[in-house]
Parts: structure tokens; sequence; C-alpha cells
């Protein structure tokens, strides 16, 4: 069982005059349109609960206005909730002073943002060591940290130039660093790579798993592109209305969304790039006896295609990451997964 | 019937009477106040008289080559710009051959004082404004009455207080000239961009860390821009501050207008503009280098 970093319950947010007034009618279930027209309040979120397990990468997706900043900035309590609770490792991050919430920002987490938001007055070193000179750190120290974290990121030799001289692939790469420099264990990112065109965004977002691959940081990780959301996440959340649809893997989503909303926003994605073959494997040896390829449970129902056209076998042997077999899947059974996957793309 | 028309016809206000009595009363109790603390306040205001003389003294004093070299070494500093420099000395050099060369160091040592005791209190109340939507709310009609109101009527409690002067003059130019570096670091702090503020705050930043690390920052180009105007402000009430006493370039002025002597007042007067085009020039290219890196631009 993973450990719970981020721990979020009942979290309700109105924004407003009046919110707390407000509470008792959305609680009675009022919904968003109506509390805006007849009250003029807006409804951010409502009832969430979630768990964000420790080193998983927890996407929170949804249209725009659905909440998915408001609940992000909830978690370092840059916005304070109309209630409901928020716990960090255990803590209870709305108890604390603000001397204790600052020394929780920078100590246990750190956001990277949409639009970068670096210091134009300084250099790309500069701005790297800002949350280490907010921490006070010794300067030596800070000066050697922000150099590693600039060197990761691929900005080695860019020390001295100022954000504005760069592109916003590298501005967001200073962004990263500036928040990896300080070390904290959770990552936050509001929709990171969503100013970023395509090439350089599959960049980044490679650069962050190839980061995560080794930092395992439990990074809540912002998108409205599912095709984001299902390259880089461990669990998906989906916001919809301010309220939560379904937390869950990609692979779930995919095939057991919650209900109508979920189903539409997963109804263009190609799903043989992201069903598994353990999720279409079965438990019986097909009757042939002719050749046989072998593939990992855990690679994409693309991927297994791929192999057994290109090796010419007729069946499939799927293994766990230990060699251990765990299921087959025969080429009759391949194909109507892929026809059936993709009819249900296209409808 | 014939009562309301007389009503409607002539303003209802007080008799003449009440009237006289009610200027009385205030006037009474002002020039009471002024027997009690007039000496008091005037000693409040002398580091900054002696400030002044002594600045005064140190211009006039040192040999003018040395003044011309120091001003243009300055200029240098805040434009790098040999045009702004060469444009520096040779107005110096004309001012000294027409015989100004005095009443002008006088004018520049008021300048510099005033503009920074403006600075001195305008940044801090700026700030404290930007923190503040109510003080915010308070402080600009304020503001506004020291802007628009004539300046000779707050000069006549400042001089029944402290007399005719140096003081009352600088507190006249002060005053006129405070609201521009109040009003554009409040400003320039406010449009500090949202999102590097909220990093600030994600990071863990305390309010001081903010202040100094992003907002002063981030809002020097307007700050800055406050400063030239304050300065230019300034330079506009020379001519009034020499009616209270303040020596300098507004002097001559004065007297080329009660005695119509045209050319003396012409001098003295595109003596005061050399200044002020100095000032702004060294000012606004300081401001724009301050800015060099925001603008997207490539530089070295
Ligand atoms: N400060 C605020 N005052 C009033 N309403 C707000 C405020 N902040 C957010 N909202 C409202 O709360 C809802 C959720 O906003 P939020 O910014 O969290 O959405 P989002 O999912 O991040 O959208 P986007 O994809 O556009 O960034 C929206 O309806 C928004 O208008
Ligand atoms: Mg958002």
């Amino acid at each position: 069982m993973p450990e719970i970093k981020i721990s979020i319950e009942g979290l309700t947010k109105i924004f407003g005059k009046n919110p707390s007034a407000m509470l008792k009618l959305v609680d009675a279930g009022m919904d968003k349109e109506t509390l805006l027209k007849k009250h003029g309040h807006v409804l951010g979120l409502h009832d969430i609960n979630m768990q964000l397990h420790e080193r998983n990468i927890e996407v929170v997706m949804g249209l725009s206005g659905s909440g998915k900043s408001t609940l992000i900035r909830h978690i370092n309590r840059l916005i304070e909730p109309t209630s409901g609770k928020v716990m960090v490792d255990g803590e209870d991050v709305l108890a604390m002073t603000p001397g204790a919430l600052r020394n929780f920002r920078q100590q246990k987490t750190a956001m990277v943002f949409q639009k970068f938001a670096l210091l134009p007055h300084r250099n790309v070193l500069e701005n790297v060591a800002f949350g280490l000179q907010t921490q006070k750190k010794e300067k030596s120290f800070i000066d050697h940290q922000s150099r590693m974290w600039l060197d990761r990121v691929g900005l080695k030799g860019y020390e001295n130039h100022y954000p504005a001289q760069l592109s916003g692939g590298m501005q967001q790469r200073v962004g990263l660093a500036r928040a990896l420099a300080c070390d904290a264990d959770i990552l936050m990112m509001d929709e990171a790579f969503s100013a970023l065109d395509p090439l350089i965004r599959s960049d980044m977002q490679d650069l962050l798993l190839e980061l995560q691959a080794e930092l395992h940081k439990t990074i809540v990780f912002i998108t409205h592109d599912l095709d984001e959301a299902l390259k880089i996440g461990d669990r998906i959340a989906i916001l919809n209305g301010g309220k939560l649809v379904q937390h869950d893997t990609p692979q779930q989503i995919l095939l057991n969304p919650a209900d109508d909303y979920v189903d539409r926003f997963v109804a263009d994605v190609n799903r043989t790039r992201v069903l598994l073959a353990k999720s279409i494997m079965v438990d019986e040896k097909p009757e042939q006896n002719a050749d046989s390829v072998t593939c990992r449970d855990d690679e994409t129902v693309d991927t297994v295609l791929h192999t057994l056209l290109s090796e010419d076998g007729s069946y499939v042997i799927v293994e766990n990451s230990k060699g251990k077999r765990v299921g087959y899947i025969d080429k009759e059974t391949l194909a109507d997964s892929v026809f059936q996957i993709e009819k249900k793309s296209a409808a | 019937m014939e009562s309301l028309i007389v009503w409607l016809s002539e303003f209802p206000s007080l008799s003449r009477g009440e009237l006289r009595d009610f200027r009385k009363g205030i006037d009474q109790a002002f020039r009471e106040f002024t027997q009690q603390y007039g000496a008091g306040l005037e000693s409040f205001f002398d580091p900054l008289l002696s400030f002044l003389i002594w600045s005064e003294r140190m211009l006039l004093a040192a040999p003018w080559p040395l003044v011309i070299a120091a001003i243009a070494g300055l200029a240098w500093l805040g434009s790098r710009s040999l045009k702004v420099v060469a444009g520096v000395i040779i107005s110096l050099l004309l001012i000294g051959y027409f015989g100004m060369w005095e009443d002008t160091m006088r004018t520049l040592s008021i300048i510099t004082v005033c503009t920074l005791v403006a600075i001195a209190i305008g940044i801090p109340l700026g700030i404290v404004m930007a923190r503040s939507n109510r003080l915010q709310a308070m402080i600009n009609p304020i503001l506004d009455v020291m802007q628009t109101m004539p300046s000779f009527v707050y000069l006549i409690p400042v001089v029944m207080l402290l007399g005719i002067g140096k003081v009352p003059g600088m507190m006249a130019v002060i005053i006129y000239a405070l609201p521009p570096v109040v009003r554009l670091t409040n400003l320039g702090i406010r449009q500090v961009d949202s999102s590097v503020v909220e990093a600030a705050n994600a990071f863990g930043c305390n309010a001081w860390q903010k202040l100094v690390n992003v907002q002063l920052p981030l809002a020097l180009p307007s700050i800055f821009a406050g400063v030239n105007q304050t300065i230019m402000m300034s330079l506009s009430m020379v001519v009034i501050a020499s009616m209270i006493g303040v020596t300098g370039l507004g002097q001559p002025v004065l007297k080329a207008i009660t005695n119509q002597y045209f050319s003396l007042g012409l001098l003295n007067g595109l003596a005061i503009v050399a200044i002020a085009i100095i000032f702004d020039r060294v000012s606004q290219r300081y401001g724009l280098r301050l800015q060099k890196h925001r603008q997207g631009g490539h530089h070295a």
C-alpha cells in the first residue's frame, strides 16, 4: 500500500462576499450556476476528498474553470478554504501559524507556474537561487546547488542570461530548476507546460519523467491535456465544475470512466497507446503450438501488436517484471481489442 | 411668498459678523499654537536646514571646474551617454558665463535636498499605501489637495510657524513635489505581476523578503518615473519658493517680474529649464537602463 502524502478531506471553496453563508446552500445541493446567478458567489470546489500518494505523479485534470488551480493552491494554503481539511505528512496545514506556514512552504513544497513567474531583473542563476535565498542558506551552498540544478535541467552555460533572453521552454527549465533546488518533497506544477509548443512540451515531459525516476518526489501536476496526463500520470484526478468525479490510474479511467463527463473526456484518446498488455491478456494458453513472442505486462497494446507483427508470431506470452508468466494474448484477442478500442475511440 | 423669493435669490450664508468671528477663532487658535510650538518646530527642522546650508556651501566653495566635473561624472554614471554629458558641460559653462553660477548652485542644492527628503518620505509612504486599500483611500485625497491647493494657502501657516526663510521654502517645495513619488510607488507595487508575487509567497517569503526581492525591484521603473516627476515639480516651485526667502535662480526671476527686466527673467528662466532638462535626461536614461532586462532584447 503506497504511503499517503497529501490528504484532502471535505474541501469546499466558495468565492464571494459571504462564503460561509453559502456553504449551507451548496451542501444542500445547489449547483455552481444557480449559486452564481442567485447569490453572486462562485463555487470553486465542492466537497473534495482525495489522497495523493507519496512518490507518485498525481495529475489533476479538468476543463477551464473546473477548479484545478484552486485545488492545488489549497495544498500550500495560498488559498484559504471555506471548509474542509488539508493534511500533509499528517500535519494540518490549516492549523499552521504564519511562521510555520512559511517554513512549510520553504521546506515541504515547491511550485512551478504556467507563466513561469521568474524574476526579470535577476539572471538565470539568481533565479534558481531564489528559494534557497529565502531559506537563508549559506552562500556557497546556494551557489553550488543552483549551478547543479541548472546543469540538471540542461541550462549549463546560461547562468548569466536574463529570463527575457530565453525561449519559453528554457524559461520553464529555469522555473523547474528553481523548484527542484529547494529540495522539497512535494512539487506542484500548475499547467507548467501548457504555454509551450508541442515539441518543447514533449521534451519537458520527458525531462520531468527522467528526473522523477531518480528523485521520487510527490508531484501534483495540473493539465487540461489528456495526452499529457496519460503520459506522465501515475494517477489522474478529474474535476468537473468544482467536483471530483474520478481519481484513478490511467488504465481504469480509460476502461471504466466514472460518468458521461469522463467518458467524453477520454473519447478521443488513442487507447492502444495507453492500455497495457495486462488489461487484455487471458489466463488460458491458446491452442496453436506455432511460434510465440514474449512481452512484458506493462507494455502498451500498441507495442505488443508491433512486436507480434514484426516477429511474425502467432500469439503472445505475457510476463511480469520478474519474468514470471502471467497470461497470454492470441492474435484474435489482440485484433479484437484493437478493433474494439478503435471503435470506441471513433464513437 | 416674498420671503421665499428673497431666500431663493440670496444664498443663505453666515452673517458677516458670524463669519468674522469664525475666522478669528481659527486664526487665534493657530496663533496660540504657533507661540507655543513654533520654536520647537523650528528646531525640529534644524537638521534639514543645516544639510541645505552645508550642500550650498560645498557647491559654492568648490572650484567651478571641479563642480562641473563632478556633475558631469554623475551624469555619466546615470546616463552612460556622451551626448548627455556633453550637454551638461555646455549648459553649465553657459550658465557660468552669463553670471548665474552662484544662483544655479543654490537652486541645485535646494532641489537636491528637497528631492532626497521627498524620496525619503514618499517611497515608504507609497509602500504602506500599496499594502492596504483603506490607507490608499485615505491618502489619495490628501495627495490631491497637496497638488491642487495653491501653495500660498498652505504657506501662510508655514510662514506663521517658521517665519520667512529657507525652511518654509523647502516645505512648500516638498509638499508640492511629494505626491508623484508616493503615487507612482504605490501604483508600481500594485502593478507588479501577480504571478511573480504568488511565486514569492509559494516559496515562503516573508513580507520583507517579498518587498525587497520582488516588489521593489519590479516596481522600480515606476518609482523612478515618480522620482523624475518629483524633481521636475520641485524645479517648477523655485520661483514661488523665492518669494518666501529661498535664494537661487528664482529670485532674479522675481526681480525681473517686478521690475520688468525681460532679459534677466529670460536668462534665469533658461537656466532653470537647462537644469530641468539635465535632471530629466539623466534620470530617464537611468530609468531605461534599469529596465533593460525586461524587454525581450538581447544584451550581453
Ligand atoms: N479569486 C477568485 N475570485 C472569484 N472567483 C474565482 C477566483 N479564483 C477562481 N475563481 C473561480 O473559481 C473557479 C475555478 O477556478 P480555477 O482557476 O481553479 O480553474 P482552473 O481549473 O484552474 O481553470 P484554468 O484551466 O482556466 O486555469 C472558476 O469558476 C473561477 O472563475
Ligand atoms: Mg488554472
